[in-house]
């Protein structure tokens, strides 16, 4: 029984890939907010349609760092042309992998620090921050909130990329003081969530004083719900960034096309959507400049972020640091 | 023997055949990650600490479960009141919801800004600190206690009319005598049940364990998969987690079966002990702690729920149709499994009927993931693999319902069908149906409403068009979007409610209590 209706299923796929034959088919795999109604997937999907004469066909992973896994699970053997939404924290390991071609794109972008890269094309960024209500006095510094009395909510860095994001914040800013740091943090701590939903939604139902989230979470409460009542604490050691990137799949049957959507990321139409679709920053300002709401990211004087080198030498010794630090 | 009362013949086989498929595809779902590995695993000492971590709340988990399950059970197995039906239906639902909904419903009571702390504040006392090792063995009792409650409760519903009558008339205490030995039978299997459950916990242990104390074996084979693309070691941790159910399953299955039901003639029991003011006033005190404990959370996401409703986005309809379809689905699937399992009863049966239990559900998609790539591609199926995984996961539940009261109709009527040479297909109809309609309708409605409410792993396949609703409560919540989130988490907790109310009502028409 179920064995014919895997098969009729399955017919039935085959019949409609045949019947659109005629069309080529870009297979897209991101994150699933990415792809969803509210993310900038749509919206992409139906621009780029009209240009390329192809059809944008999207495969969803939970989040950005379930892409690589999806990818290494299937062996390389896999239908996706372009992978988007990959953390700039992974990169080694993605670069590692050997799945991913050279992009053939290098314009220039507005990133604060400088990014050349013949495989990964930068689409979004952001700086981490803790996000706090306006009235809670803010600290200054990491070393500063390890200091005081608030309660904060993070992220695992072992499952979430925000986690992993402020693992590396506190090796850049602290260096060999990081052990240091988190031992003192330890008591400001509330909980670890195992992604970046869960600790919004303790933060949203008033269990921290702040949460591990984004310099541009703010701007989402001001502008889809009217409330100027979140501030995104910045500190004085500077803030770590988060870079989201894409790339092509080495084994893409359509790698033409692959190279096209990737410059379509960067192109204006697109860029215009990130801010209020996936409430970061554009790499490139559009026309129009960022949405009343958002701060300027050049407010951020210190912006951190490790080589990929760099971080992927630190992945190890920093996670086992902040997890020795916090189990005691 | 007493055991020598045949299982239904054609049954016999059928159950051979589901418990092997059931241990071969745990089998070959970790070894597909083991294949697909670079190399060996090693495990380092914060997998030995997330080991020992894993266990340890497990342990007290399910001891608190099961302990505090004997009090409330027979509360209700011997009271009768208005809103019964109402609160036992209601208790099902913590065990039911997605797990990140009922956390939020959870710390609403307990948490830093719950009631119960602003409650305390207001009394000038200091506040209450859930997060560390209690919140987790907090929460666990709080999933888990209904369903604990439900399966000792079964055991007091199965012990016949006649029993207690005959202990009435010979002025016999009842604790001793009847209450003991079948305890003695059912609280093992509650106990063992929710350790499985609880041995692959991660969201509930690592949101309220306040860090990475409270890391499980779980988190470090996501770990493993998802950041370290160290297949090999999420093999080894997988292996573990799957050694451990099967030493936890064994223990059980090597426990004295006790015979609940020889003797019965299928009367509805009615209860005469307990009767004087202080057993009254007990009882009263139980269910009514046991009900603020487990509504008030529920109350809470309601509550926030109601206020995100508006907020639903439209395509919260195809979603609830999907879900249904996945549950409804999967109830079938694992209640016909559990069924065949149960009927032929033993051992080595009881064993695989619990195996699903503390298969971590991450490793067992990503099995079928690697399996089905090799024949088909996997990813049009996603709600096909989703229905069969959410099917495992409820069977060992299902099981646990349906078999005590099988062995006790074999064993009551196995000897006579064999007498008559009644066909195994009239002994199933006349014999088992009829009197299995209980645990039948409890099984159904136990699986529809966990699959309804369960993420499972349609989130490792799901794609555009395919959301189940508890996908796209995390899609809402990953785009800032709280408050319709908080609607949709209420619309699966009505929907979970309903199917688990439909089916278990089924099953209990014409069978009073």
């Amino acid at each position: 029984m179920k064995t014919k209706y895997l098969i009729s299923v399955a017919g039935l796929c085959l019949g409609a890939s045949a019947a659109m034959a005629d069309v080529p088919e870009l297979t897209v795999l991101t994150y699933d907010s990415f792809a969803s109604e509210w993310g900038p997937g749509p919206a992409i999907k139906a621009g780029f349609e009209t240009v390329c004469d192809c059809t944008v066909t999207y495969q969803i992973a939970i989040d950005g760092a379930a892409i690589l896994s999806r990818l290494s699970l299937e062996g390389g053997a896999t239908k996706v042309d372009v992978a988007v939404g990959l953390d700039s924290a992974l990169t080694a390991a993605a670069r590692a992998s050997g799945f991913f071609a050279p992009s053939g794109v290098d314009e220039a972008t507005d990133l604060p620090v400088a990014w050349n890269d013949d495989i990964f094309v930068p689409f979004d960024w952001g700086y981490f921050a803790f996000v706090a209500d306006a009235d809670t006095p803010a600290p200054d510094s990491l070393r500063e909130l390890a200091d005081s009395d608030l309660k904060v909510v993070i992220e695992d860095p072992r499952s979430s990329t925000p986690g992993l994001g402020l693992i590396l914040w506190a090796k850049s800013a602290y260096g060999d003081g990081a052990g240091a740091l988190w031992a003192d943090m330890a008591d400001n701590i509330l909980t670890v969530t195992p992604g970046w939903s869960e600790a919004y939604g303790l933060f949203l139902n008033g269990e921290a004083d702040a949460v591990l989230s984004y310099t541009t979470s703010p701007a989402y409460h001001i502008i889809a719900e009217g409330d100027a009542g979140k501030v995104a604490w910045r500190f004085d050691e500077g803030q770590y960034m988060q870079i989201e990137v894409a790339a092509a799949l080495a084994s893409s049957d359509a790698p033409g096309l692959a190279r096209d959507f990737l410059r379509y990321l960067q192109s204006d139409a697109v860029q215009a959507l990130i801010p209020t679709t996936n409430w970061m920053y554009p790499v490139r300002m559009p026309e129009g400049g960022l949405p009343t709401g958002f701060d300027d990211p050049a407010a951020v004087v210190k912006p951190l972020l490790m080589t990929e080198g760099e971080a992927a030498a630190l992945h190890d010794t920093a996670i086992e640091e902040w997890r020795a630090a916090l189990a005691r | 023997m007493a055991r020598s009362a045949r299982p239904l013949g054609p049954a016999r086989g059928a159950a051979a055949v589901v418990a092997l498929a059931i241990t071969a595809l745990f089998v070959a779902a970790i070894a597909m990650l083991a294949a697909q590995a670079q190399g060996a695993g090693r495990l380092g000492p914060a997998d030995w600490a997330a080991l020992r971590f894993t266990l340890w709340q497990a342990l007290w988990s399910a001891g608190l479960s099961a302990g505090l399950a004997v009090p409330l059970a027979r509360a209700l197995a011997r009271r009768r009141f208005w809103g019964r039906g109402a609160l036992m239906l209601v208790m099902g639902a913590p065990f039911i919801l997605p797990v990140i909904v009922a956390v939020l419903g959870l710390l609403a009571v307990f948490g830093r800004a719950g009631v119960l702390n602003v409650a305390l504040g207001a009394m000038g006392l200091p506040p209450l600190a859930i997060y560390g090792f209690k919140g987790v063995v907090l929460a666990h009792v709080f999933f888990n206690l209904p369903l604990a409650t439900r399966l000792i409760l079964g055991g007091w519903a199965s012990i016949p009319a006649e029993r207690f009558r005959l202990a009435q008339s010979l002025r016999l205490p009842l604790f001793p005598h009847i209450e003991r030995p079948m305890l003695r039978a059912v609280v093992p299997g509650a106990f063992v049940a929710v350790f499985l459950i609880c041995l692959t916990s991660f969201a509930v242990a690592l949101t309220l364990g306040g860090g990475p104390r409270a890391t499980t074996i779980e988190l470090a084979i996501y770990q493993a998969v998802r950041f370290d693309f160290d297949l090999g070691k999420a093999a080894l941790l997988a292996a573990l987690q799957f050694g451990i159910c099967l030493i936890a399953a064994s223990a059980m299955g090597l426990l004295p079966a006790r015979d609940l039901r020889d003797g019965a003639m299928d009367r509805v029991v009615v209860r005469w002990d307990g009767q004087d003011t202080a057993a009254r006033v007990t009882d009263a005190l139980v269910i009514l702690l046991a009900a603020v404990f487990l509504i008030a959370p529920l109350l809470a996401v309601a509550f926030s729920g109601l206020g995100g409703f508006g907020a639903m986005p439209a395509a919260i309809w195809p979603a609830l149709g999907r879900t249904l379809a996945v549950a409804l689905a999967a109830a079938c699937i694992a209640t016909g499994l559990a069924l065949t399992l149960a009927l032929r009863g033993g051992r080595l049966v009881a064993v695989a009927g619990h195996l699903p239990l503390a298969v971590s559900p991450f490793v067992l998609g990503m099995g079928l993931f690697l399996m089905l790539r090799l024949v088909v591609n996997p990813l049009p199926l996603a709600l096909v693999i989703t229905a069969l995984a959410n099917a495992l996961a409820a069977l060992p539940l299902a099981y646990r319902a349906l078999a005590p009261e099988a062995r006790a109709v074999r064993l009551a009527y196995g000897p006579l069908a064999a007498s008559l040479a009644m066909p195994p297909a009239a002994q199933l109809r006349h014999l088992y149906l009829p009197r299995l309609r209980r645990p039948l309708g409890f099984a159904l409605g136990l699986s529809a409403a966990l699959s309804a409410g369960d993420l499972g792993i349609v989130a490792l396949f799901a794609n555009p068009g395919q959301e189940t609703l508890p996908l796209l409560m995390y899609q809402l919540m990953g785009a800032y979007r709280m408050e319709a989130a908080g609607g949709v988490a209420l619309l699966l907790l009505g929907l979970s409610l309903a199917l688990f109310w439909l089916f278990d009502r089924g099953g209990r028409i014409d069978a009073r209590g």
